[in-house]
């Protein structure tokens, strides 16, 4: 009998060794069993695969084999000894046999050693019930230990309790090393090794020093990795080992991870990586793996609440009460001010379901098209751009595809910070070989990856990003490394005539843009003959380059570059855009934006509007509604009275919050739905609880496009998921909704959108994820887009005239500051700053060049006023040779800093994305904290003692 | 007038036994009576019991004294040290009629002791780069067939068919006609009494470069590396000044002797860890990491140093390549008995009287060699027990004396040749002890990557001490039987797999030993 094995495995089991990619089968004979495997697999995945299953302990299939621990080995006829299977590749025709006495005997008597070191403690252990060691003692059938426990050992090793989410017992290691292959080769940080050699090896972090005081960044491979209790996640050894588990997507950033949620009961034990998961393939980041504690912090906001006015008590309510209230508000506002003067907010953080009821809530039930979400301030000039060139609001590629890439070029983005998961991937292939360019102010820690070859950083001043990518497309024009047959047979011909004509230009050249980036030519010219001259050469950006007042230009900069050279449309190359949040994809395409409808269809298009009209059953404005910045601008003005925030912080996030306050401070009615008492909340006349992402169902989309189911793990704190808050909201405010369940929503969805017509929660269940567009040319989704053409037929060539922020360095303001993420807090630190990742970044700090510090007398930790045109705040200096003289750099994860006090209403000319990376500013000493931030507090304090006064109960832990 | 040539060696045994000093005080000497005498900074011959082994030209050829002290030098002149007088006691006549010398069949070290280590003139006088020249001229695979011919195996004691070896990397080409590939040569010589290595790179520097370039012309290599103990400091420097010169005369480096091809050479220092003899924690060594063995396949031949195609040999495998080339694989052939062809240098040490390098076809006896070249031990006691092939060899104990030097007859024995080091113990040799000491080198030694090395080393030093003291003698003999079952056949590479070879051998042979009362009443 021959089989084939399917390569998609089953995720829940531990195969041994990776996956081989070859095409080619070999048959071979394991005991009696005749199986069929790529060529390239080794002896134990083979078996695995057949489901006969050799002991192991050293061998992962998320790691190269090894073959320390003996256990897998096996004999095959004609070869000498006990092989181990684990680096055995297979043949054609082998013979193996994986049980006899012989090896039977080998095995226990190795696993007689192991046990000779090891504490006999299984009954008090954390692993017990789930320890790869136990379970082998078992599988070989260890009866006796015949050495005694007398002998040396290393069980009075002392405990590193330095993580605060994890234990090093170094006295259960049985120092297989899959921690630290797993640091090396899954996570790319190489923090762990081990120390010492034979009986004396040892695990250890850095240079043996405590795990937090190392490079470790607490990823969590290690602990995933870990056979036995060596690495163990505190919260089991303290609650025990989960009963149950359910798949579902982190609620952290864009990269969209899987996770299994391993639970007790109603209770999260721990995250752990889902190996299944499309998008992370079983990696994970501190915050994804370790900080989902937020969940059931005490500051959970667990019932509903209302007031009158901001300066009184909040008052807990039931759900009716504060639905009738907020409904009431919004209609008298409406009757008073007109139908335009409320609008509402989506939230990046939600449900694809979520967002597109509150959408349709807001253009159904408020009936205008007063809807904007947080993409407005992030990546609104990637949907602009690339849908101008591309024809498609969104990244071309999957993350994997990254592993046939031969250059990686990185602009505006970290990703080892801010998308850590893909970070690690872009790592493993950088140390596969593939090049590395890098066009970000910063010399951001991808620079410094272990094993990195060739790599160039093109370090521009803030704001030049236009200069910089027309000047690399100067050179692929004027040197002839122009794709001309992708040209000719992809892209609108005109439009690409006048484009070359244009980049051509002198005035676009390296050595002419050297005085505007301060990128010398030479380094531009390498770095753009390098582009060209790989076969395939991919573009991942993030918000260095949208973040700008060119923002929607730089979009289309790059995507000029990629059509020219022909990096389109196949693995390895394209144009990708890294996106911050959890949904902010998701949250685009479910039609947040004021102008257009689900799937990017326009409003003012009365063939889409019309369909949308039937299956709602209203009438639809055919104006585009306000975005964000309209919405504050016409809320000081007075025209704009109401506003409904789901699950999105703007006072806190959006820049210059003293103009946000004030445009918040005018509202009569502002509804916010959130898990916390957040910034914008303080501002609110009614508070509604929201549910995270453990607590509902439905779907995320990450920035690959991929579908990923979010699955309730938890019922809500509060009783409703946020969903079902829209829908009773809409329903008090007489638009009738009546869905069951959120797959009735994506279903409702699908109907309405060209690009999801094939998604539906069976499909999602059967294939694990979907990348739309998924419909009748695509049924199984389109992990790779514009293979064959455009959606717009041609692919078209913007003209990219750099055109100078206003925002400038001067003699009053000669710093440019630009603003980031660090890798353990996330984006505003709502969610993260109520967990133990404090420990690693507790407070914003300002990054300043050792150069700028001197000039002004500044020391690492000293307290520094940072004043722009917009405002002031205080923040400690770090003095960091990351930064290039003239820069400084700071993080707006926690709110007293300020952070987006300092930064500007300039934005993006064709999307009004503010311009959060570039801001003028000075940085002196100071003494005390500035005006805003000392108001900031008392305003703060008043508003905490006003919710402790109207609360009736705190989510308590469980 | 021509200046007399005295030759005292500058090998690191005649250094230790105070050769700098000898040779100072010959010069000074000479120079008080006016005599033109012409130190020449010879190597080895590889007599060491006849150390510092002072060399005088005369016309009818080298005449020996030794073992010569600084004492000794005054009374050697006073008779007749400068015409080759041959009254005085530390006399041996003619060098090159010394029996030990005479005796021996030197293929590979047939220029050591003679020749001035660093001088090309000399090397090539005596045959040197004959084989290079023959090498320039032929196609690779003709190089790789000749290897093949003479049967010339691995000599750091695996033995694998050195011809394969290159072919497989001859014909590894993942990167097409342009794959980088390397000359690894293996010289972490760590077993216990073997000098054979340091002899060559000591004595005959150029012959070992001659062996890399020959074998990067084979296989298409245009680096090689060789991967030197740290504890061989003179070969280090002699190595150093030896791929200098070598390059600065066109043998090595670009445009080798103006054919146009290339082979550049670096040494390398080790760390001080017996297992990075070991060919790929060797490379893990070299590439800059902790000296951690690999898992094989795949074979360095293939995936080896930076991942790239890779030849290791050791010093003494690539030392014999000049040999073959020169003189054609068959002429090489022709010594040695079954499938173990060639001489073998063999070194012998410990408890015995007349230590030193015997390189000899294979075939002879271990007894012949222990006795007729070895001379029975240094103490004047019975020989007991006999390691052959460093520490993780088997002890041989005298009815096993008549095996003949061939690897697959040590085999059928349960003992192997290794690297050719053999170390001699008289019958106060406690067994029990020195198979306790097999496996505490293995503690001391183990990478620590496999787990019947990393922990078994540990136990087996706790269990062989149990049976020491009369713990349960039956049930620890077992255990110790099956700890060394399991690392023979468990463990990742030969530095466990092997410690087991000593140990059974000593419990096999000398079992008397492992009970107490025995070795009371034997050693008391």
């Amino acid at each position: 009998m021959v089989e084939y094995f399917n390569p998609k495995a089953d995720p829940n089991k531990d195969y041994g060794t990776p996956a081989s990619l070859s095409q080619t089968l070999v048959t071979l004979n394991i005991d009696g069993v005749e199986v069929s495997v790529p060529e390239g697999t080794s002896v134990l995945r083979a078996a695995a695969l057949a489901d006969i299953n050799i002991p192991k302990l050293c061998a992962s299939d998320n790691l190269e084999a090894f073959g320390s621990c003996r256990l897998c080995a096996v004999q095959i006829e004609g070869r000498r000894g006990y092989p181990a299977s684990c680096t055995t590749p297979v043949e054609q025709g082998m013979q193996v046999t994986t049980q006899n006495d012989k090896l039977g005997k080998l095995r226990r008597n190795i696993m007689e050693l192991y046990i000779s070191d090891h504490p006999l403690d299984c009954l008090t252990c954390p692993a017990n019930g789930n320890c790869e060691l136990q379970d082998m003692a078992g599988a070989v059938g260890l009866r006796e230990v015949r050495y005694g426990f007398d002998g040396e050992n290393h069980l009075s090793a002392p405990k590193d309790e330095s993580n605060p989410y994890f234990t090093f017992d170094p006295s259960k290691c049985i120092v297989c090393s899959r921690c630290v292959r797993a640091c090396e080769e899954v996570q790319g940080t190489f923090a762990l090794t081990i120390q010492g050699r034979g009986f004396d090896s040892k695990v250890a972090a850095g240079q043996d020093q405590p795990f937090l005081e190392s490079d470790c960044v607490s990823c969590g491979a290690c602990v995933q990795s870990c056979p036995t209790a060596t690495l163990m996640e505190n919260n089991v050894i303290e609650q025990g080992q989960p009963e149950h588990s359910v798949v579902t997507t982190c609620a952290y950033c864009g990269v969209g991870c899987s996770f299994k949620a391993e639970m007790k009961g109603d209770q999260v034990i721990r995250m752990v990586p889902y190996k299944g998961g499309e998008a992370n393939h079983g990696h994970s980041c501190v915050k994804g793996r370790f900080a989902f504690g937020y969940a059931t912090h005490k500051d959970r906001i667990t019932e509903p609440m209302i007031r009158d006015s901001i300066d009184q008590p909040w008052r807990a309510v039931s759900w009716q009460e504060a639905l009738e209230f907020a409904a009431d508000r919004i209609k008298a506002v409406q009757a008073k001010y007109g139908r335009e003067s409320v609008g509402g907010i989506t939230s990046s953080r939600c449900t694809n379901e979520e967002t597109y009821l509150v959408q349709k809530l807001i253009r159904a039930g408020f009936g205008n098209n007063n809807t904007d979400t947080c993409a407005r301030v992030c990546h609104s000039p990637t949907g602009y751009g690339l849908k101008t060139t591309l024809g498609e609001s969104a990244g071309t590629q999957t993350f994997d595809s990254v592993m046939q890439a031969d250059l990686i070029m990185v602009i505006g983005a970290n990703p080892t910070d801010a998308h850590p998961v893909f970070g690690s991937l872009a790592r493993r292939r950088l140390r596969q070989g593939a090049k590395l360019i890098v066009a970000d102010p910063r010399d951001i820690d991808l620079l410094n990856t272990p094993h990195l070859g060739e790599s160039h950083h093109l370090p521009l001043r803030p704001g030049t990003n236009v200069a910089l990518i027309n000047a690399l497309a100067h050179v692929v024009i004027t040197e002839g490394l122009e794709d001309r047959a992708f040209i000719e047979s992809r892209c609108e011909p005109e439009a690409y005539q006048q484009w070359r004509e244009f980049i051509s230009e002198a005035r676009n050249s390296p050595e002419a843009s050297e005085s505007i980036t301060g990128v010398p030519a030479a380094k531009v010219r390498e770095a753009a003959r390098l582009y060209a001259s790989v076969p395939n050469a991919a573009i991942y950006y993030g918000l260095g380059v949208t973040e700008h007042s060119q923002g929607s230009t730089m979009v289309m900069g790059i995507a000029n570059l990629a059509m020219a050279t022909g990096n389109l449309g196949r693995e390895g190359v394209g144009v990708n855009p890294l996106r911050g949040q959890n949904n902010v994809q998701g949250s685009c395409d479910m039609g947040s934006f004021p102008h257009e409808l689900p799937g990017y269809q326009h409003v003012a298009d009365d063939a889409v509007r019309q369909r949308f009209e039937q299956a709602w059953g209203v009438q639809l404005d055919d104006e585009p509604g306000l975005r964000i910045p309209n919405m504050f601008d016409a809320a000081i003005e007075g025209t704009f009275k109401a506003l409904y925030v789901q699950g999105e912080d703007i006072a806190q996030s959006d820049p210059n919050t003293q103009h946000v306050e004030a445009a918040l401070g005018s509202l009569e009615c502002l509804v916010v739905q959130d898990i916390f008492l957040n910034e914008t909340a303080k501002f609110a006349h009614v508070l509604l609880p929201g549910a995270s992402f453990l607590e509902k169902n439905g779907t995320f989309t990450n920035a690959e496009r991929r579908i990923n189911r979010v699955r309730k793990v938890m019922p809500p704190l509060a009783g409703m998921e946020d969903w079902q808050v829209t829908q009773a909201l809409s329903n008090a405010l007489g638009y009738p909704m009546n869905y069951s369940h959120p797959s009735e929503i994506m279903d409702e969805i699908a109907s309405l959108t060209p690009t999801f017509t094939g998604v539906s929660y069976d499909k999602l269940e059967q294939l694990g994820s979907i990348q739309w567009p998924c419909n009748e040319q695509h049924p199984d989704g389109t992990p790779i887009m514009h293979v064959e053409d455009f959606p717009i037929g041609k692919g078209h060539f913007a003209i990219t005239e750099y055109v100078a922020t206003e925002e400038r360095a001067s003699r009053r303001f000669p710093l440019l500051l630009t603003t980031g993420r660090i890798l353990s807090q996330y984006n505003v630190g709502a969610q993260t700053r109520r967990t133990d990742n404090q420990v690693w970044h507790d407070e914003d700090v300002l990054e300043i060049h050792p150069h700028d510090a001197e000039e002004r007398g500044i020391n690492d930790g000293d307290w520094l006023g940072i004043s722009s045109r917009a405002g002031e705040t205080v923040m400690r200096a770090q003095v960091s040779e990351r930064m290039q003289p003239g820069v400084v750099y700071t993080t707006f994860h926690h709110p007293g800093s300020g952070a987006n006090v300092i930064t500007t209403d300039n934005s993006d000319w064709a999307t009004n994305c503010p311009e959060y990376k570039v801001t003028a500013v000075q940085v002196e000493k100071v003494t005390q904290p500035s005006h805003w931030q000392q108001r900031y507090r008392s305003f703060n304090e008043q508003q905490q003692t006003l919710l402790r006064a109207g609360r009736r109960r705190s989510a308590e832990p469980h | 007038m021509m200046s007399l040539k005295i030759f005292v060696p500058c090998d690191t045994t005649a250094l230790a036994l105070g050769a700098d000093k000898v040779a100072a005080e010959i010069a000074a000497e000479a120079a008080e009576r006016g005599a033109a005498v012409e130190v020449v900074r010879n190597g080895s011959r590889g007599l060491f019991w006849l150390e510092p082994l002072v060399e005088v030209e005369t016309a009818e050829g080298r005449v020996a004294y030794g073992p010569v002290a600084v004492r000794d030098v005054k009374e050697l002149f006073d008779a007749g040290l400068l015409s080759g007088g041959q009254e005085h006691p530390l006399c041996q006549g003619l060098t090159e009629q010394i029996p030990y010398l005479a005796k021996q069949q030197r293929l590979t070290f047939a220029r050591a002791g003679i020749t001035d280590p660093l001088s090309l003139e000399d090397y090539q006088a005596h045959d040197g780069f004959k084989g290079l020249r023959k090498a320039l001229q032929s196609s690779p695979q003709a190089i790789v067939d000749e290897v093949k011919a003479s049967g010339l195996r691995g000599r750091g004691g695996a033995a694998f068919p050195t011809g394969i070896k290159w072919q497989t990397v001859l014909d590894a080409q993942p990167d097409g006609e342009q794959t980088q590939k390397y000359i690894v040569c293996n010289a972490d010589e760590g077993d216990s009494g073997t000098f054979a290595d340091r002899m060559v790179m000591e004595a005959d520097p150029y012959m070992l470069i001659e062996g890399m370039t020959i074998a990067g012309l084979a296989v298409g290599a245009d680096q090689g590396y060789i991967y030197l103990r740290s504890e061989y400091p003179v070969a280090h420097r002699i190595l150093d000044q030896a791929i200098e010169k070598a390059e600065a005369a066109g043998f090595l480096g670009e445009n080798i002797l103006g054919s146009g091809r290339t082979f550049r050479l670096e040494v390398r220092l080790g760390a001080g860890a017996y297992i990075c003899g070991e060919e790929t924690s060797l490379l893990e060594s070299l590439e800059g990491k902790r000296g951690l063995v690999r898992a094989k396949p795949p074979l360095p031949a293939l995936v080896g140093l930076f991942g790239q195609p890779t030849v290791v040999n050791n010093v003494l495998s690539l030392a014999a390549v000049p040999f073959i080339l020169a003189e054609g694989g068959q002429a090489y052939a022709d010594y040695g008995m079954g499938r173990s062809r060639g001489t073998l240098p063999m070194q012998l040490a410990g408890n015995i009287e007349r230590g030193g390098l015997i390189e000899l076809a294979f075939g002879m006896s271990l007894r012949e060699l222990m006795e007729e070249f070895g001379g029975g031990t240094a103490s004047g006691r019975p020989i007991r027990a006999v390691q052959v092939g460093g520490p993780l060899g088997a002890y041989l104990p005298e009815s096993q004396w008549d095996t003949p030097l061939d690897y697959e007859a040590f085999s059928a024995v349960g003992a192997v040749l290794g690297h050719g080091g053999v170390v001699v113990f008289d019958d106060t040799v406690d067994m029990s002890e020195q198979a306790r000491f097999s496996m505490e080198f293995c503690v001391e030694e183990s990478c620590g990557k496999c787990t019947p090395c990393r922990i078994g080393s540990t136990r087996g030093v706790e269990v062989i001490d149990r049976i020491r003291n009369g713990e349960r003698p039956e049930q620890n003999l077992e255990l110790l039987g099956d700890l060394c079952d399991t690392m023979e056949f468990g463990s990742l590479c030969a530095m466990g797999g092997m410690t087991p070879y000593p140990v059974r051998s000593a419990l096999t042979h000398f079992p008397e030993d492992f009970n107490p009362q025995g070795r009371e009443a034997d050693h008391g």
